[in-house]
């Protein structure tokens, strides 16, 4: 038995080596509501490459979190490129690694966001619960979905429109803000890891009143499950989301990956892709393309994170969702 | 049997009443569920979610990961479940103590301690990485997890046994002029056979089953690191329900199995015991 198990092993081991050699592989790693858009951005790209260079490519891809992901490259995960949901992730790479430079994000155009989403609600058909706006959300009685600000990138932009939303009612100043964000937790049952297991624990397991979602993620969850079950409610503010994009310097080096990884991020811009962008419910930058798509799209009253609320990712994530930063605060009072 | 040695009958109804309600809604129920939801778009459907390309590579690492830590935890379990119950050394009581280790954690930490020991962060991740050797996040991680999590079951199954049976026959062998390797291979082995077999039995389940610690050393990388129960998982978040239950369904045939193995091999060394016995 056991030379027999040892003789597969052998096999398989010859078997598997020469077939990881011969293509060139990119690996890609992004967040959670990603999955169904590179899976046909890939081939997209994937058909580019080979009529541009006649070589044939292989691109990989890990979805997860988005801090969790920027954790797992730090830890060692050989991604040649990072689709995450939020800068911070990727200037972490920065800070801790080293893993790509300061000025990463002025590398490719709009803040090297190729697409950009916005927070929206997904209700149970016919809005039993008559949610309409973030103040909706802290009613007694209300079931939130959303996940934890401290893994997903998703989260925390979800955080931070309600946080937006608090400020800017009348007499809204950072302690009503911080009262409004903490009865909002307060109802909130399960903070799941990633924006991808909260969707799953509102539509599949049927858990909660109104998920807060990417706007993609709300389409697709409709698209995916049928219209017959859900409605998106679009909130009075919202935030501009900018999911970015880029290179992972240390591992493209090292693999000699540089030309094709840089070339994959930049084909986002192209207008295929902002076509493929728009297909799968992210805004895209084009503005050709995002007129095509404009009435897919609910007018929205967007923030972005440079605004003074938050005075951009650096000081939002200290002032936030650091250790004992504001989420800490009210989450665990 | 008399009325003063049994109970009412209305205790014992309610007694064997309550344990299949117990064994229909924890066990019966899900597994019925598992294979309805496999099979509820039918036949072709799940045919062809088995044979996806990223779901075929999990099923190949799956059984290539069970394929290098059955027979290296064998081995393992062997000697030191030989070591511990033939042998009398100082530390004994802590190697018996040390092997339970993975039992008591929690497999998500298990995964962990490899991140922290591999990881790029660490001054042996930075080397591995100097040298390009690839350790988690890759197949290497994968199968060092799922090693530390299973290396206890051989051993486990066997030391009982092997401590009740003592050391008088190899004491026997050895002094009737066998060697080492001789005593070992006629008159240990054939006696620990079947809780052998058993405890690669439960080995073997526990690789191709588990999640946790798997699940943090893996990357995730599509068709390539992932294992047939984080496949599940995927294909579950993607609202492929038909494939994760292909998938799932595919794993409790593997559990079933298992069982199926363990009721022979249960069956089989009762018979060997008997017929030893009685010649």
């Amino acid at each position: 038995m056991l030379p027999k198990k040892i003789a597969i092993l052998l096999f398989s081991l010859v078997l598997a080596a020469p077939a990881f050699a011969k293509e060139v592989t990119l690996l890609n790693a992004s967040y959670d509501p990603t999955r169904e858009f590179y899976e046909e951005y890939n081939r997209a790209f994937a058909k580019h490459w080979k009529d541009q260079t006649g070589e044939t490519v292989v691109i990989q891809q890990s979805h997860g979190g988005s801090g969790k992901q920027a954790r797992a490259v730090l830890d060692g995960l050989e991604a040649d490129v990072v689709t995450l949901a939020l800068a911070y992730d990727i200037d972490s790479l920065h800070k801790r690694g080293g893993l790509v430079p300061g000025n990463w994000q002025r590398r490719l155009p709009n803040n090297s966001a190729p697409y950009t989403s916005a927070i929206v609600f997904l209700v149970r058909k016919g809005n039993p619960k008559n949610i309409k706006d973030w103040s909706d959300l802290t009613r007694d009685g209300i079931s939130v979905i959303t996940p934890n600000p401290k893994t997903s990138g998703g989260a925390r932009w979800n955080f931070l429109a309600a946080w937006a939303y608090a400020l800017k009612q009348q007499g809204g100043n950072e302690e009503t803000a911080k009262e409004f964000v903490k009865k909002l937790y307060k109802n909130a049952p399960v903070l799941d890891t990633g924006a991808r297991g909260s969707t799953t624990t509102f539509v599949e397991r049927g858990i909660g009143d109104v998920l807060i979602s990417w706007e993609n993620e709300a389409f697709l969850a409709i698209h995916k499950l049928g219209k017959s079950d859900f409605e998106i409610i679009v909130p009075s503010i919202s935030v501009l989301a900018e999911p970015p994009v880029s290179i992972v310097d240390s591992v493209a080096k090292k693999r000699g990956t540089e030309p094709l990884a840089s070339a994959y991020l930049k084909y986002l811009y192209s207008d295929e892709a902002q076509e493929i962008i728009a297909k799968h419910y992210f805004r895209p930058r084009n503005e050709q393309v995002a007129a095509k798509y404009a009435d897919q799209f609910p007018q929205l009253h967007l923030i972005t994170i440079d605004d003074d609320a938050f005075g951009g990712w650096q000081h939002a994530q200290a002032k936030f969702f650091a250790d004992q930063g504001i989420f800490d605060q009210i989450y665990s009072s | 049997m008399t009325k003063s040695t049994t109970e009412p009958i209305w205790i014992r109804c309610a007694l064997i009443g309550t344990a299949i309600f117990f064994l229909a809604l924890f066990l019966f129920m899900p597994m019925a569920a598992v294979f309805i939801g496999a099979l509820k778009k039918g036949l072709v459907v799940f045919l062809q979610s088995l044979i996806e390309p990223d779901t075929l590579a999990s099923v190949r690492l799956t059984l290539l990961v069970a394929a290098i830590t059955v027979p290296l935890n064998t081995v393992f379990g062997v000697a030191a479940a030989w070591a511990i119950t033939k042998f009398n050394f100082r530390g004994k009581h802590v190697l018996l103590t040390l092997i339970d280790i993975p039992f008591t954690v929690s497999p998500v930490i298990s995964g962990m301690i490899f991140v922290l020991l591999f990881g790029a962060q660490s001054a042996l991740g930075a080397w591995l990485i100097a040298c390009d050797i690839k350790i988690i996040f890759a197949v290497p991680g994968i199968v060092i997890a799922t090693m530390f999590v299973t290396f206890p079951f051989v051993a486990r199954e066997l030391i009982p046994l092997m401590q009740s049976q003592g050391i008088e026959e190899e004491e026997a062998s050895l002094t009737l002029g066998a060697g080492a390797w001789q005593t070992f291979f006629r008159v240990t082995l054939p006696n620990i056979k079947w809780s052998l077999l058993y405890g690669v039995v439960l080995t073997n389940a526990r690789a191709m089953g588990e999640f946790g610690a798997v699940s943090v050393v893996s990357g995730h990388i599509r068709g390539a690191t992932n294992t047939m129960p984080l496949q599940v998982e995927i294909l579950y978040n993607e609202y492929n329900f038909a494939a994760a239950f292909a998938v799932s369904s595919i794993l409790t045939m593997l559990a079933l199995v298992t069982l199926a193995a363990k009721r022979f091999i249960e069956w089989k060394s009762v018979v060997n015991c008997h017929s030893r016995s009685s010649s």
